[in-house]
Order: C-alpha cells, then structure tokens, then sequence
C-alpha cells in the first residue's frame, strides 16, 4: 500500500493505482472528459489535471488518469494554478464546441462564461476529440472500423478515405460511449444506420419474440470471437 | 586509383589494428589528393559536376596514379560552396566552379602553385587565407566532430578505419567493462545534443538497470527544427562515427538492438547511413559477434514520414511501431518502458558522436572542454542574415558575439542586428543586449530560450519580431499532432490573435491573453511541443514589446514586413527608368513612364508580393 | 499493383513496425498512395485498413491524390523564412493558380511546402523533383517554372 494526501486527505492506495482511481475510490471528484473505466487512460483533454508536490519540495501538473501513485506525494485536485488552467482548457473546448451541453455544463461548474476570442471564431463543432469511439472499437470491440485521420487541427474521427468504414459490424459502442452523442445511429425496421461512417446493417430477426434485436454482422463476429455454435444467436438475449 | 583493401570479416582487435596499419602504409602521404565537399548544401553549387569534371580531366590527362579525388560529407562554409582542399599542401578553394577545373589542376596540382581568386579573402581586410584552419571563420573553432568531413569520403570504411575509426570501439569493448564505459560517459558530463540537455551517462545506466529485454538503443536523426542542419552533414559526412558511438552505447546497456531513424527529407544521409551499416556488417564491426568479442548489434534504418513531432523521443518510437507519432506522457521513463514497452535508450545523432572521442581521449580531456554545466563541443547552423553562413562547432561556453561576429563575420549588407534566436520552435529570441551570453545549457534556459538542437538564427532589423513569432506558431500548428487540447486548440487560438495583429486587428487585451495562454501550453500539454511553444511568444514580448504595441496600438510594423500594415512606394530619385520592374510585377501596378524618368507605382493593385524589390538592385523602392 | 505491394512488403520482411518505410516505397512507385494499395498493404500486414488510413494522412510526406509531373517544394524553413520565403511561395502560387498542397489542372505541377531542407546557407531554397535550387528570388520564380514547363 502507498501513503500519500489527496488535498489534505490521508489516503492509503494500492501499488500501480492512479491517482485518478484513487481519488475517486475515496469520494474524491475529479473532473474528466477523455477517461473511461473501460478504455487505457488516454490523457488527451488534460481536464483531469492536478498539482502534485513531490518530498524534495518540487511540484508539477500531471494527469491524474494517467500519473501513478507514490509514496509521500501531496496532490491538490483543485489548487489555484490547477483551477487556472481547468479555465482556460474550457475555454477552448468552448471555443471549439459552443453548442455542445457537457461543455457547457462543465463551463457552468467553473464558473467560465464564454471564451474570450473573437467571435467569429467560435466554432460549432459537436466532436469534442476524446477519442472514446475509436479507442472503444479498438481496445474493446476489436475491429478498428474508425480512426483519427490527419493531425493537429485537421485531426478528426472518421472512416478510412472518408467513406464506408467497412470493418464496422454495426455494434453502435461508439455511439454509446461518446460523450456529446454526435455519432447518430438509427434502427429503421429491419435495417440499422450509422451515418457518420455510412454504414448500414441487416438486423437480426430473434425466432421467439420477432423483434430485430442487433446487426447480423455484429452477431457473426461474436460468434467467430467467442467459439459459440452457430444459430446460437436466432434467439434473442432477453428470450432465453 | 583507390587502393582496393581487404574486405575480409574482422574477428579481433589486432586484426582491426592490422587492417589499419596496412590502409595507412598503402597509402602515400604525398600523393595530391582533391577533396571535393559534396555535402546536400553543395550540390546545390553543383559540387557533383565539379566531381565528374576533375574525374574526366585527370582521366583525360592520364594523372590517375599521381592524383587521387574524394568526394567527401559537408565541410561547414555553406556561404561559400563548392570548397575543395588539395592535400598534401592543404590548399583551400571556395566558390569553385566546373570552368575553374582545368586551370586548378595546371596551375595548382602541377605545379603547386595558388590561384588567388579561389582563395578565401576576408570582405573587409581583403586578406587572403590559404589554409583552411586559417579562415577567420574555421579558426575560430574547434571541429573535433565536423573536422574529419574534410578527409573521409563517408562511403568508404576504409577511410574512417584509416583515421582511427572504431579503436575507440575496440578500446570499449576490450579493455573495458559496461559500467567502467558508464562511469566514463558519467565523468565526461556529456549532455544530449537533441535538445533535452539530459545527461547521457545517466540515461544510459538506467536504461541498463531497467528490467526487460530486449533493449533498444536508438539514434534520433529526425532533426526537424527549420534551420538546423547539423545532424544531417554528421549523418552524410560521417556516419561511422555515429554507428561506433552507437555499438560502444549499445555494449554499455546490454542492447543487442537499435535503430537509426532519419528524416525522409535526408536522403542522402539515409543512403549513407545504410551503406556505412552494410560495410560495418562486413567487417565485422557491426552484427553478430562484432570483432570477435562475443557481443552483437543489429541496427535498422528506419524513415520518418515528415512530421517533426516525431523528433520527440515517445513520437518517434511509435512511429518505429508503425503508428502515428503520438507522443505519450513520460511518467514512465522511455528508459524503462520505450520501444514495445521495452527499455530503450534514444540519443541524438551529434550525442552519439561524441562518445568515440570520449572513450578514445578520456572523459578528464572531454570535461576540459566547455563549462562547468556543459562539456564538450556544439555544432550549430549559423543561418539567416549573417555573413557567414554555414556549421559552426565550438567549445561550450563561446558567447554568441564570438560565434555571429567573430565566426559569422556579422550582419551580411552591415544592416543592424535586432535579434538571434536559438533552440528552434522550442527556443527563444535573444536581443542585442544579450550577446555576451555564453552557449551553454543552462545559460540559454535562464534567458527563456534554449540550446534546443544547435540552430541558430540571425535576424537584422528588416525583419519583424511579431512575424517571427506567428512564424513559429504556425509552424507548431502545423506540426501538432493534434493528441491533446492545450496545444491542439491553444497554439490556434494564439496564431489567430497574432496574424490579427500582424493586420492590424490587434487587440488591447491580445498580450494579456497571449500570456495567459502561453501559461497554460507550459502548465498542461502533453509534451514539449506544446510545453515550449510559448517560448518565441514569451520572449519576444519580453524583449520586443514595443513591436507589439506598434502593431496593436498604431497599427504599423516597424520593421515594415508585415503586409496589410505597409505599402510599397518609388524612390524617385534612386530610380532611372529602366523598367525591370515594370516587367516582373505580376499585377501590372507598376507603369513606365519614359527612359530617365520613375516609374509610377499604384498602390491599390499592389500585393507587395516583393518581386519589384528583389530585381531592382538600385534600392529604388522603398518600405513604409 | 498487387504484386508490387507484396514485393515491397516482403524487402522489410512483413515487418508492421516499418508501415511507414512500406508506405514510402509504395508512394515512389506510383508517385501517390493509391486506394488498393493500402488495401492490399493492410491485408499483407495484418493492420486495419482504418490504422493505415492514419497513418498515410498524419504524416506530410503522404498523398492519397496524383500529383503533378514536377513536384514544387518551397522551404518554409526559419533561415528561408527569414529571408522572405513566404514571397516566393506566393508568387509560384499565383503563377499556377493553385494554393500550396494542390496540383495544377494539366497534372503538370504540385506545389508544396517544407519545413526545412536543412540548405539554410543557401535560402530561400525551393526543391523541384530531385533538384535544389538556392538563393531564389521572386523574379526567378516564373523563369524557373517556364523551364519545367517545357
């Protein structure tokens, strides 16, 4: 076990935790928009920051989600130079983002009104670039169907050549997962859209209660991944 | 002719010695040798053609036996390509041409004697130098890396090995164990070249002591920052100096591989270094059980793809993984979990370099070198509006007036220095009162820049300290990988404000805003992109504020650069009529009038793109 | 084009860690990355087509569009810069009529940008195909386009 302070807080924590488990196993709230327990720790929107002092006396800015805990370490959740730069990360993300509630919600929290730059150049983007879906379909699903294309301010998620994203199997994880639901996905009688990859699936028609229930495709894959027997599928989860 | 030497498997140390012995005694000492420098700088000169033009002369003369030509790595004196020497007198030509050949090798090869127009002459004194070392600009430094460029011809072992090549490698791994090469990097004080200033001997002891194999030992040769070239002429010009640092690093950690990760945009110095690895492979030297010693080292050469990012030691060894070049949090050193999640040391191509001679002459002769904070010697591109343009190597701690004056010859057209700026987009500009500053490591950091790879640009007062800081803002845009917000979307919003200011759209809360940004690139970014991309700002508003203020203020550039906020007008009296300009307008804002007479310059279809100005030698338009 | 791909997949030896090394191989063959290219590259390599998509967009040296006959690169390079590097780069622009990143309509030209040749003696530096060019002024720009043109 390691002993350090989380803002004042005694706390004693596993080996090989983060501070960001940490903390929040102790009620701790740090603030995150790229973490999720499921995913690797990412380390992309730096929301999730906090100042930690070391023995020797020197201190820094690391992200929690991703900075391991250590014995004797001081860490401040919410000191000023951490408050500070929080600010100015909202702003930006407001900057890029404007119409885009979570923001807004966490902007309201820190007291951020509305980034100071011009306004002719607040943007209305809905994708805040957390990443989730494509680490999701990677690390969890497995199939890669999308990526992050070009870099720095082109960066963006999307199909391969901005077209089908024909390894997709239809899941809809990235859907789920991300945090301003700008991937949409519609379920329209037998068939199941996703329209930012322009993908479409044939849904699975259960043999008991006939209701279409998941993509033929996403079913398929399951089935090959986890060895089941085929047709183990034509009924649905909630009739067996 | 060259002296065909064996190319047999070296398997011990005295056969390395024996080979060595034998290329210096098959070797004439006074037979005329014309060492060409073909380094990329050169061949924009058409080094390549003189090359085949002494090749077909001395051919043509049947002198084959009497005079031998080598082609050899970059030589430093950019400014005054093509540059040859002619050994053994070591007669010094600049700015020599393919026309000059037949008269060099009658006058100077046959008959010894020195053609005064080749030779150097300094500009003000108008005295002639005609030995290399004499140059004003080569006496003043200490090329203990750069110097032997001038003997080798980089594609040939032979030569290296015949200089000394690798006796430092057969020293190390001989007569020493892995922690004693430790301990002597250690007492060197040896610090990384790349940037970093991290001490070398330290990185490499905990990359040894990490637990995990296999090890990886890496050579950075991604050198991206604009302007700096230093890696790039050791890499063409030598590169088995390079390979030897890395086999003599690699026996130290217990690394049984590596890899040389070049820029793409080299390409000269990706076909040398894979050559120099191949012969190394065939003599023994490098792969398995190097000169019989037991200890093996396989090296790969590997391309970047054009992203300076990938100068960043995480960026790069993803991109050695096949991925994108994402750099990661280093809360984990990449000594302990680098490449694969593997212990890897990664050092830059001029760190690598050095360890052959600290092995060679001892780490109490390389610690007389330099400062106390930093030992040794330092490449630089000396570039911009000096003089002398060219690589530049110095002892640490040569202020930066010797280097741009003494060395540099000054400011080119005696216009007036405004400002140096050193350590590439992650440095900073240093003004005229600063010019007494040492280089040093921990010098350049306490004035807000930094050592940063060894570029080091002048500026005169033509050009505008605004502009160059949205220069290099706009070049970390571009270069961003994009992975995290404070330098994705901070370094844009700060290149918004500064080319509205370079408009004349400034804003009196821009330099506030500015700062506060620039606090949280260095607070929260990922890496050092974006953790030192404040720097040109930061110090530009702290030694050119005033420039600032015009721009926002009076919405003017003093420097009278910045486009929106100048315009173009005649200098009647400096102008005869002739009508060049008129010609090479591309919007046709300028009429002739009559011969002897100015020409007319209308202002609202000029783009003051600039060609006006760079084909009238008479000054005759004007800046306001 | 198959088979090309399969070629110079097996000189690195399948190797997925030199994708970038392939990629460029690929891009000297047929002057850009085509589509089946990257299709076969990923099936050979065992990579998802949508890591290689990545891949070929984040780095610069990259084209998933045909360029021109003659490729323009103009440095962009501090040295270059400070030298007025910008004025050459728009003069060339406006001669061909195309920004910096696209081709000219006949396929003659594709005009770009880099960020440091490291021929900073020489700047402004402006590289065609395989050849430097050094100390480039505004009005040697269209002199020097007409010579490719021909």
């Amino acid at each position: 076990m390691v002993n350090l302070t989380i803002d004042g807080r005694q706390i004693k924590a596993r080996e090989g935790m983060t501070l960001l488990q940490a903390a929040r196993e102790h009620g701790i709230d740090i603030p995150t928009l790229c973490h999720n327990d499921a995913l690797e720790p990412y380390g992309a929107c730096r929301v999730c920051l906090v100042e930690i002092t070391y023995k020797n006396g020197r201190n820094r800015l690391v992200t929690s989600c991703l900075y391991p805990v250590e014995e004797g370490l001081s860490v401040s959740t919410n000191s000023e130079r951490v408050t500070a730069n929080r600010k100015i990360l909202v702003e930006l993300l407001l900057a890029r983002c404007s119409g885009e509630k979570v923001i807004q919600d966490l902007a309201r929290k820190l007291g951020v009104e509305s980034p100071p730059f011009r306004p002719e150049y607040i943007e209305r983007n809905a994708c805040i670039l957390c990443a989730q879906c494509v680490r999701a379909c990677q690390e969890v699903v497995g199939v890669s169907a999308i990526s992050l294309a070009n870099r720095g301010v082109s960066r963006e998620v999307a199909p391969p050549f901005l077209e089908t994203a024909t390894a997709c199997i239809g899941c809809g994880s990235c859907v789920y997962i991300c945090p301003t639901q700008c991937i949409k996905m519609e379920d329209v009688g037998d068939t199941r859209f996703i329209h930012n990859w322009s993908v479409e699936f044939k849904l699975k028609k259960c043999k008991v209660c006939g209701n279409h229930f998941a993509p033929e495709a996403q079913l398929e894959y399951i089935t090959a991944k986890a060895n089941l027997p085929p047709g183990f599928f034509d009924t649905c989860t909630t009739c067996r | 002719m060259r002296v065909k030497a064996t190319t047999g498997l070296i398997n011990s140390r005295q056969g390395l010695e024996d080979l060595r012995r034998s290329l210096t005694a098959g070797r004439d000492p006074n037979k005329t040798c014309i060492a060409i420098c073909t380094g990329t700088g050169c061949h924009a000169y058409d080094c390549m053609g003189l090359v085949a033009a002494f090749r077909e002369e001395i051919g043509r003369q049947q002198l084959g036996d009497r005079v031998d030509v080598t082609a050899t790595g970059c030589r430093g004196f950019c400014e005054r390509g093509a540059l040859l020497t002619i050994y053994p007198q070591g007669i010094f030509y600049q700015r020599v041409k393919s026309e000059d050949v037949k008269e060099v090798i009658a006058e100077t090869v046959l008959q010894g004697k020195v053609i005064d127009r080749l030779v150097y002459a300094d500009p003000h004194s108008k005295e002639h130098f005609v030995h290399q070392e004499d140059v004003p600009f080569y006496r003043k430094q200490q090329r203990l890396l750069l110097g032997n460029n001038n003997r080798i011809d980089p594609t040939s072992i032979e030569d290296y090995i015949r200089i000394g090549g690798y006796a430092a490698l057969g020293k190390a791994l001989f007569e020493m164990s892995p922690e004693q090469i430790i301990d002597e990097v250690k007492e060197s004080g040896l610090r990384g070249r790349g940037g970093g200033g991290f001490p070398t001997g330290r990185k490499w002891e905990s990359t040894r002591h990490a637990e995990g194999q296999p090890k990886y030992v890496i050579c950075n040769c991604d050198e991206g920052d604009p302007g700096a070239y230093m890696d790039r002429s050791l890499m063409e010009g030598n590169p088995h100096s390079v390979l030897e640092g890395m086999v003599i690093g690699a026996y130290a950690i217990g690394s049984e591989s590596g890899y040389v990760y070049v820029r793409h945009e080299y390409p000269l110095a990706v076909a040398n270094v894979t050559k120099a690895i191949r012969q190394a492979e065939e003599h023994g030297l490098l792969g398995e059980n190097i000169l019989g010693s037991g200890f093996s080292l396989k090296v790969k050469v590997s391309r970047g793809g054009g992203a300076f990012i990938c100068g960043e030691s995480t960026a790069l060894m993803a991109s050695l993984e096949g991925r994108v070049g994402e750099p990661r949090a280093k809360y984990v050193h990449t000594s302990e979990k680098g490449l694969y999640g593997k212990p890897s040391n990664l050092n830059n191509v001029e760190t690598w370099a050095n360890v052959p001679l600290i092995i060679n002459n001892g780490s109490g002769w390389y610690s007389q070198i330099g400062t106390a904070g930093s030992k040794g010697t330092k490449i630089f591109s000396l570039v911009g509006k000096v003089n002398n343009t060219g690589l530049v190597e110095v002892p640490m701690g040569t202020t930066l007036r010797e280097i741009i004056y003494g060395i540099g010859g000054g400011i080119r057209g005696d216009k007036r220095f405004k400002s140096v700026q050193t350590g590439g987009p992650s440095g900073g500009f240093i003004p005229e009162s600063m010019l007494d500053l040492p280089v040093d490591f921990d010098e350049l950091t306490k004035v807000g820049s930094m050592m940063g790879s060894g570029g080091m640009i002048v500026m005169d007062e033509d050009n505008c300290m605004v502009d160059m800081a949205r220069y290099f803002l706009k070049f970390l845009e571009e270069e961003s990988c994009g992975k995290c917000l404070p330098c994705r979307e901070g370094i844009k919003r700060m290149l918004q404000i500064l080319t509205d200011i370079t408009r004349g759209r400034g804003r009196d809360e821009d330099m506030a805003l500015l700062e506060r940004l620039s606090g949280n690139l260095v607070d929260a970014s990922l890496c050092a992109l974006g953790g030192t991309a404040a720097n040109p700002i930061l110090t530009t508003i702290q030694y050119y504020r005033d420039e600032y203020v015009a721009h926002i203020r009076d919405k003017r550039c003093p420097a009278g650069v910045c486009k929106e906020l100048i315009s173009y007008f005649i200098i009647d009296e400096k102008c005869p009529g002739c009508g060049l300009c008129v010609k090479a307008c591309p919007k046709e804002a300028i009429t002739f009038v009559a011969k002897k007479k100015p020409v007319l310059l209308d202002q609202e279809r000029c783009i003051k793109c600039g060609a006006c100005r760079d084909i009238c030698k008479l000054g005759a338009v004007g800046v306001k | 084009m198959a088979a090309r791909v399969e070629a110079i997949v097996a000189k690195f030896d399948g190797d997925k860690g030199q994708l970038v090394s392939i990629l460029q191989d690929i891009q000297e063959e047929h002057r850009y990355l085509p589509r089946e290219a990257l299709e076969k590259a990923s099936q050979l390599l065992n990579i998802p087509l949508s890591q290689i998509y990545s891949v070929a967009t984040f780095f610069r040296a990259f084209s998933l569009e045909p360029r021109g006959r003659h490729l323009i690169k103009v440095c962009l390079g501090t040295a270059c810069h400070v030298r007025g590097a910008n004025r050459i780069l728009e003069r060339a622009a406006l001669d061909l009529g195309i920004e910096a990143g696209q081709t000219t309509s006949d396929m003659a030209f594709t005009l770009e940008t880099v960020n440091c040749v490291g021929c900073c003696a020489l700047g402004p530096v402006v590289v065609v195909d395989d050849t430097t060019l050094g100390q480039m002024t505004t009005d040697k720009v269209v002199p020097m386009l007409e010579r490719y043109r021909q």
